[in-house]
C-alpha cells in the first residue's frame, strides 16, 4: 500500500445478520444472498461495501455506476479471478470466460451466430417434442427436473453437435445438476473444502468425464468420417500432438463442454421454469399469451420460423419474468487498477460487483417494481430499452450476454410448443414456488410441481 | 428520425443488417456495425424500430 492509496473505509459497509464473523459477510452470501444485496442499497446507496472473507466486494447498483462498471475494460474490471468456485467444475486450464476478442470469434466462427440460429430452433424445436413425446393426456412434471434435462439436450445438439447430444441421458443432466450444486460461496475461503456438496461436485464431474471418455473410445473405435459429419467432439478428438498422441484428454474436453454449456444451462432452464410459475401466477397474461399463440400458429406456421420472429405478449412475459428472477443475482470482477466507480475511488484488487436482482428492482425506473407487469415493455413505456444500465438480467456492456438472443429464441420455442399442446395448473400452493439460493448458482427449490392436460382443439 | 450506434457496446452479432440492410452495414475489421443511413427515411421505420429492439447487444437507439 502507498501513502496515496484510496481508504476503502470511505465506502459504506452493509450490516450483516452474523456480525463478527471470521469470514465477515460470507455467512450472509450463503443464507440469503438476495437479502444482503437488497441491503446494500437500502442502507448504503448506489454503491456499498461488503466483506467476503479476506476481500473487500463493492457493489453498486443503479444507472450511473452500473455503467462504470459495464463500460470498464477488462484490464480495468477482470472477471478472470473473480469465481473461483467454478474452477474445481470446469477443471484447471479451462477458463472461466472467453476475453471480448474470444467472444467475438466465437459469433464469427460458431454456435452462437446469426445465420445458425434457424438451424438451432428447429433443434429445439424437436428436443422439446421428443420429451413431451410420452407425457400422454395428462401428468404431472417437476419444473427443476424437466426443464433442466430438456436444457441439456437442447444446448449440448446446438452447442458441440447433434452426435453428441445422441449419446447423452438424463444421468448427464443428473451429473451436471450435482455440479451446480457444487457451488457454495464459501469456495471464496477455499474452493476444495471437505463439505458434502463439494464432495457430490467432485464425483460428478469425474462421472461426467467417465461417460466422454466412453463416447471418445467410441469415435476413435469407430474410426474417422466426412469432415461435414463431424461435430465439435470429433474436431476436438482429431487434433493430435506431432508424435500422434491426442492434444486433448477427456478430462480437459469435458472441462470445455461443461463451461460451454454452463452459461446457457441453469439460467435458460430456471428463466423457463419461473416463466410458466408467472405465468400461472397471472392468469390474465396467460389468457393472452395463449391467444397470441393460437393466432399466430392457427395457419400451421413452424415453430422454428415463428420462434425467431415477434411474438410480443409471449416475448413481454419472458422480459417480466427475467427481470424479477434474474438467474444471476450478483456478478463479479476484481479491479486490476485504481477506478472510479458512483463517487468513490476503488484500489486494484478489490472484487466489485453489480447486481442484477437489485438493479432490475429499483422504483425510479420500475414502478411497482415487484409487480408482475408484462405491459412494461409495450410502446412507449419499453422500460428495458430506457433502463439499460438496469435492466440488466443479461448484464449490460462487452460482457453482455451473448447467448441472449439464442436464449429467447429457446424461449420462444419451448412455449410455442407446450402450451400450444397443454394446459398447466399448479400442483402446490403458488407461494410455495421459490429459488434455493442457498448456492451461487441459484436453481428452484423442489417440490416446484405442476400438472398438465392436453388440450382439446 | 436518427438511430445511434454505440460502438463500445456493439458484439457484432449484425441481426440488425437483417432488419435494415441499407441502413446498418458491417466492418469486418472492427467487427462492429456501421451506420449506413443515420437518418433513415420514415419508410423503414418499421425495421429500424425492430433492428433496435432485438439488438442482442443493446448497442441501437432510436432519436425522433
Amino acid at each position: 500500500m502507498t501513502a496515496h492509496a484510496p481508504d476503502l473505509t470511505a465506502i459504506p459497509e452493509v450490516s450483516s445478520e452474523f456480525p463478527g464473523h471470521e469470514h465477515g459477510h460470507l455467512e450472509d452470501l450463503r443464507h440469503d444472498p438476495v437479502g444482503l444485496l437488497h441491503r446494500v442499497r437500502a442502507e448504503c446507496g448506489d454503491v456499498g461495501r461488503f466483506r467476503l472473507a479476506d476481500r473487500d466486494v463493492v457493489l453498486v447498483s443503479g444507472a450511473e455506476a452500473n455503467e462504470a462498471f459495464f463500460r470498464a475494460p477488462d484490464s480495468v474490471l477482470d472477471q478472470g479471478e473473480a469465481y473461483p468456485f467454478m474452477t474445481p467444475i470446469f477443471g484447471k486450464g479451462v477458463v472461466f470466460d472467453a476475453t471480448p476478442e474470444q467472444r467475438q470469434e466465437m459469433l464469427k466462427n460458431q454456435a452462437l451466430r446469426g445465420d445458425m440460429m434457424r438451424g438451432h430452433a428447429s433443434t429445439i424445436e424437436a428436443e422439446i417434442n421428443r420429451m413431451v413425446a410420452g407425457w400422454g393426456e395428462e401428468g404431472e412434471i417437476d419444473l427443476l427436473d424437466f426443464f433442466a434435462e430438456l436444457t441439456i439436450y437442447t444446448t449440448s445438439a446446438c452447442l458441440i453437435g447433434k452426435p453428441f447430444r445422441e449419446e447423452l441421458d438424463a444421468s448427464f443432466a443428473q451429473h451436471y445438476h450435482d455440479l451446480e450444486r457444487g457451488t457454495d460461496a464459501i469456495a471464496y475461503v477455499d474452493p476444495y473444502a471437505d463439505i458434502e456438496s463439494f464432495r457430490i461436485r467432485d464425483a460428478a464431474r469425474e462421472r461426467l468425464v467417465a461417460l466422454v471418455q466412453g463416447i471418445i473410445d467410441k469415435r476413435v473405435a469407430r474410426g474417422p468420417i466426412p469432415r461435414e459429419q463431424r461435430d465439435l467432439l470429433d474436431v476436438l478428438i482429431s487434433l493430435k500432438h506431432p508424435d500422434g498422441s491426442a492434444y486433448y484428454s477427456a478430462d480437459v474436453i469435458t472441462g470445455i463442454f461443461i463451461s460451454m454449456m454452463f452459461a446457457g444451462h441453469h439460467t435458460s432452464s430456471g428463466t423457463a421454469a419461473w416463466t410458466l410459475i408467472e405465468l400461472l401466477r397471472n392468469p390474465s397474461v396467460m389468457t393472452s399469451v395463449v391467444a397470441e399463440l393460437d393466432a399466430l400458429y392457427a395457419d400451421g406456421l413452424e415453430v422454428s420460423f415463428q420462434a425467431l420472429r415477434s411474438i410480443p405478449h409471449l416475448e413481454a412475459a419472458l422480459k417480466e419474468t427475467l427481470r424479477l428472477h434474474p438467474p444471476l443475482v450478483l456478478l463479479l470482477r476484481v479491479a486490476k487498477e485504481e477506478v472510479e466507480l458512483g463517487g468513490f475511488t476503488v484500489p486494484a484488487g478489490t472484487m466489485v460487483g453489480a447486481t442484477p436482482r437489485v438493479s432490475n428492482r429499483i422504483a425510479e425506473d420500475f414502478p411497482s417494481p415487484d409487480l408482475f407487469d408484462p405491459d412494461r415493455y409495450v410502446d412507449p413505456r419499453q422500460e428495458d430499452l430506457q433502463n439499460r444500465w438496469t435492466w440488466i438480467p443479461f448484464g449490460a456492456g462487452k460482457h453482455r450476454c451473448v447467448g441472449n438472443a439464442f436464449a429467447m429464441m429457446q424461449l420462444k420455442a419451448i412455449f410455442s410448443v407446450i402450451l400450444r399442446d397443454y394446459a398447466f395448473e399448479m400442483a402446490q400452493p403458488a407461494d410455495t414456488y421459490r429459488d434455493d439460493t442457498s448456492k451461487m448458482v441459484i436453481q428452484l427449490e423442489q417440490p416446484c410441481r405442476v400438472r398438465y392436460r392436453r388440450r382439446s382443439r | 428520425m436518427r438511430v445511434e450506434a454505440d460502438l463500445d457496446l456493439c458484439q457484432g452479432h449484425q441481426l440488425c443488417q437483417g432488419e435494415a440492410p441499407t441502413v446498418f452495414g458491417f466492418d469486418a475489421d472492427a467487427d462492429v456495425v456501421v451506420l449506413l443511413a443515420p437518418e433513415p427515411p420514415e419508410e423503414l421505420r418499421e425495421a429500424v424500430t425492430t433492428a433496435v429492439k432485438y439488438c442482442p447487444a443493446m448497442a441501437l437507439t432510436l432519436r425522433e
